[in-house]
């Protein structure tokens, strides 16, 4: 029971910290609701038994993406809020509207399915480090040499678009 | 369990409240008396230079991107080590070799960052470039900030 009390606040905060990032003008403001919706979702993570996964989001997410996000706004100077420039093509809107809406209907019609069946209790153990690294270093160890080379690709690419002039 | 991070929610939530506390009350008991040298941007006590929100140059944008993904290379190192001792002799082999891997492509790129000079905080064109002009810039005055700053 108090589980599903804290699963419903945090999903209340989830949401609403989510649509305040795309509804606010100030990209700062927009950037600082995205950590709570970081933060609360990891929280959500830890109650579904996904500790490890809890544990990143809060050091990957929150952390270091947080950090980007924040130099990218500097970067362009994007610290006052100003109006949208950005010309506003007859169809978008419709068509937004299109997607959100689908997007909706498909979550919605999914948790119908499911809402008469009891809740699966998942092993406590399914989300530990542990049990990730035996996952991670047999099972799918290609797609963890496939993640190294995405990495160095990030390395490289990233140093590439930041440097100016020098060829 | 679950239950077993009750302490780890209990600790968010004091921070919460921490925080709420300390902003919250100083903003409902702190006396509020503006003038223009307070409300001008904090540069440690020197007259300040135009305003607090510049652009900020890319190394910064740089640092955090390189930070990232060594950052995500040591997530996936976590699991790794938590493991290494339990894993039977012959799969230890294997796995050790997988992070092999996995480290040495990352040391190629650490290696093509410090050779393209990513780590260096001065570019040497950039500095050549900014090499001090003649007079040096005048200082402003403090100007009356207005309300949106």
């Amino acid at each position: 029971m108090a589980e599903r009390l804290l699963f419903f606040l945090l999903a209340l905060i989830v949401v609403s910290t989510a649509v305040g990032v795309v509804t606010n003008r100030n990209p700062v403001r927009s950037a600082l609701l995205l950590v709570a919706n970081f933060f609360s979702l990891a929280l959500l993570y830890f109650l579904l038994s996904a500790q490890f996964l809890g544990v990143l989001q809060i050091i990957v997410y929150a952390g270091a993406i947080m950090v980007l996000f924040l130099f990218v706004i500097m970067l362009l100077n994007l610290g006052s809020p100003e109006p949208a420039t950005f010309s506003e093509q007859g169809y978008r809107r419709p068509l937004a509207w299109l997607i959100a809406l689908g997007m909706f209907a498909l979550l919605v019609s999914q948790a119908l399915v499911v809402a008469g069946t009891p809740p699966a209790q998942a092993d406590p153990q399914v989300g530990t480090a542990r049990t990730i690294g035996y996952a991670l270093f047999t099972e799918w160890s290609f797609a963890v040499v496939v993640v190294g080379v995405l990495l160095t690709v990030g390395v490289i690419g990233s140093i590439l678009l930041a440097r100016r002039r020098s060829a | 369990m679950v239950a077993d991070y009750a302490p780890l929610l209990l600790l968010f939530a004091i921070a919460i409240v921490i925080a709420l506390v300390m902003v919250g009350g100083s903003w409902l008991l702190g006396p509020r008396r503006p003038t223009p040298a307070k409300q001008s941007s904090y540069e440690c006590g020197i007259t300040p230079v135009g305003s607090a929100r510049e652009r900020f140059p890319i190394h910064f944008y740089l640092t955090a991107m390189l930070f990232i993904i060594f950052d995500v290379e040591v997530a996936f190192l976590y699991p790794f080590f938590v493991i290494l001792r339990e894993l039977p002799a012959e799969v230890r082999t294997f796995a050790m070799g997988i992070v092999g891997v996995f480290t040495l492509l990352l040391i190629v790129g650490f290696l093509y960052e410090w050779k393209k000079g990513a780590l260096d905080w001065e570019d040497p064109i950039e500095r050549r470039r900014l090499q001090p002009t003649a007079e040096p810039n005048p200082q402003p005055a403090l100007q009356p900030v207005s309300g949106e700053q």
